[in-house]
């Protein structure tokens, strides 16, 4: 495999990349005088190499991916900035800062694409993804650690199999069957719990992300509690430690990174999930911050309600587009992050 | 060990979130079993819907759901499959191009539905689908330039594209050093060893990952919003440039654009049954199949 008369070698040793090994081979043809003896000689067959050498290069398929999908998607937004025809429709201006357009005293923030004079800004939509993530995390941090903590540590490891497949079901629930789930049961009981204004609101968005965030965060820190060495737990007991105290002050401090990186990725799935805002969160774009119970727009859900009836290269297409831009940096960046984190966790706990 | 005081509290703030999760999970269940299991009859499945779409079947919903999955699957598992092979079987454990190769993966994982909807749309629909048209078709009516389930697939190929990876990345890994050894030393190349030695090993935690993606492919909406799915069709797709009903995308149009929710609730939590039983038998059929294959790999 690496050149030509090498006897093959376990895989243990012979780790050299792909890339270098046969490209080696294609360089330096055995000459008769290097060729060793009959027998042990060995040449992997061309048709193997270049197998191999396809394998190789579809393993590059995700990182082209991940660059084809921002390229692709910057594409259709970016003309935004030299197009004359967006110019002539919409000031860059006014999809970032409030403006007081005609009929308002005071400058406001305002996404009403469609109409006499289309308003394109993106900041009341950001405020709704950012409200619904951030109730949605309220409910689902807690839920989920406190699962994972009753899993880890409480439950027998008979039912701690049984449990955690059951969890993670959820997890495999189609999140547009938990949007109807949000619509058509959460938000009946939230109204005749808490009365609320509108049926459709923040909270019952919330809720419904909530279901789809909870498996999510549950595993990550389920997982990392479990990988604490169980030495650090046998200490704390010696040391006549109660299972609160060893539960709260050595095994999570020790899995914070593991169950960060889960807290990470709930959010990352949070701001970028579709389908539950979309039909539980009522769809209004108001600017209310901060009051849980109105009716609420976000970027993702603005993007697929939208985009169906827009044309194409239309200004309306171009900041649709640039929404995806920026909740693709967005999630690229929290991805990233959780990524970081289980690295360095990993690493940590090998070490010990 | 006794439990004590304080130790009863978190064990029962603990445990009532789960209590409260494993609830709104079976309230979940129960609610679409008994709604919705008793609209299942063998008209429902084999009929098209009414042009309301409250009365009828969902037969061309459950075939376009399963002609996408079949295309994203032939379509995605190569691809994820070798590069689950690179990554176990050639990239050395610290190699950079691995490390990155492991981040991309990682990072497509959590790229948003709706994002990979937009990708689709301006990838697959307006780029390749255009430059298909210019080259082949010249000026006209679009052909290949307009959503289809073919970029609808090839989509979801790459939305699911993780999910094989890390499985088969997984299974590739339980299979022991010692049959690679064996192989090698009885003189088998490298990529003999992979595909006579390995891959037969794996096949069971492959056979997991092709699954877990076709279920996390069936139940997808937002990718396939603007890159073919259809509200309503008269017809079946039957050419790779057809517009397709699909499982998800129906439960959506029934529950948000109805015009008479109340009437359409019976079709909508048949519809929903049949998503969710597919989606679960097929993660049920990986959990299995996981098992057993991790079962036989240690006996």
């Amino acid at each position: 495999m690496t050149t030509a008369g090498a006897t093959p070698t376990s895989p243990v040793d012979d780790v050299a990349p792909l890339g270098r090994a046969a490209s080696a081979s294609f360089a330096t043809p055995p000459s008769a005088a290097t060729r060793p003896p009959l027998g042990q000689s060995f040449k992997t067959p061309l048709s193997h190499r270049i197998a191999e050498r396809v394998i190789q290069g579809l393993a590059f398929t995700a990182i082209a991916a991940i660059v084809l999908i921002f390229v692709f998607i910057a594409r259709e937004a970016l003309p935004m900035f030299w197009e004359h025809g967006f110019a002539e429709e919409v000031r860059l201006a006014d999809l970032f800062a409030p403006r007081a357009w005609r009929g308002y005293d005071v400058p406001v923030y305002m996404w009403q694409p469609v109409g006499g004079v289309p308003k394109f800004n993106i900041v009341p939509l950001f405020i709704g993804s950012l409200k619904v993530t951030g109730l949605a995390m309220l409910f689902s941090v807690p839920i989920g650690i406190g699962c994972a903590i009753f899993v880890a540590l409480y439950l027998p490891e008979r039912a701690r199999e049984f449990v955690k497949p059951v969890v993670e079901l959820l997890a495999g629930v189609p999140s547009v069957v938990l949007g109807f789930f949000a619509l058509m049961v959460l938000a009946t009981w939230a109204q005749d719990a808490f009365g609320f204004q509108f049926r459709l609101n923040a909270v019952v968005a919330a809720l419904g992300l909530t279901l789809a965030i909870v498996p999510i965060i549950f595993t990550i820190s389920e997982d990392a509690l479990q990988a604490v060495p169980k030495s650090l737990h046998d200490a704390a007991l010696a040391l006549g430690a109660r299972k609160y105290q060893i539960a709260l002050r050595v095994v999570v401090p020790a899995a914070l990174p593991g169950i960060a990186a889960g807290v990470i990725l709930g959010f990352g799935r949070a701001i970028g999930e579709t389908m539950i805002v979309l039909m539980a969160s009522g769809n209004a774009a108001v600017m209310e911050p901060f009051n849980p119970t109105s009716s609420v727009r976000t970027v993702t859900a603005t993007i697929a309600a939208e985009l169906g009836e827009v044309a194409n290269g239309d200004p309306h297409w171009r900041v649709l587009f640039l929404l995806g831009v920026l909740l693709f940096t967005v999630t690229f960046f929290l991805n990233l992050a959780s990524a970081i984190v289980v690295r360095r966790l990993q690493r940590k706990l090998s070490a010990t | 060990m006794k439990l004590t005081g304080k130790d009863w509290i978190l064990a029962g703030l603990t445990g009532f979130a789960l209590l409260l999760v494993l609830s709104l999970l079976a309230i979940l269940l129960s609610l679409v079993v008994s709604n919705g299991a008793p609209m299942v009859t063998g008209e429902f499945l084999t009929e098209s819907p009414s042009a309301d779409m409250i009365h009828g079947g969902i037969f061309p919903a459950i075939y376009g759901t399963v002609f996408l999955t079949l295309l994203m699957t032939i379509a995605g598992v190569p691809v994820g499959v070798a590069t689950a092979i690179y990554l176990s079987e050639y990239a050395s454990p610290n190699s950079k191009i691995a490390m990155v190769v492991r981040l991309a993966v990682s990072n497509l994982a959590g790229v948003p539905s709706v994002v990979f909807g937009l990708f689709g749309l301006g990838f697959f629909v307006l780029f390749v689908g255009g430059t298909i048209d210019d080259v082949v078709y010249g000026p006209g009516e679009p052909i290949f330039r307009k959503p289809n389930i073919l970029w609808a697939s090839l989509t979801l190929a790459v939305l699911t594209l993780p999910v094989v990876i890390v499985t088969t990345e997984e299974a590739l890994r339980t299979v022991p050093r010692d049959l690679r050894d064996a192989a090698l030393g009885l003189g088998a190349t490298r990529f003999q060893t992979i595909f006579k030695v390995v891959l037969p090993n794996a096949r069971g935690g492959i056979l997991t990952g092709v699954i877990l993606a076709v279920s996390r492919g069936a139940g997808e909406v937002a990718p396939i919003m603007f890159c073919g799915a259809a509200n309503f069709l008269p017809y079946l797709p039957s050419d790779l440039r057809d517009q397709f009903m699909h499982l998800g995308y129906h439960v959506y149009a029934l529950a948000t654009q109805s015009p008479n929710v109340d009437a359409a609730r019976p079709t909508l939590y048949g519809t929903v049954f049949v998503l969710l039983s597919l989606t679960f038998l097929l993660n049920l059929v990986a959990v299995l199949i996981r098992s057993r294959s991790r079962a036989a790999l240690r006996g």
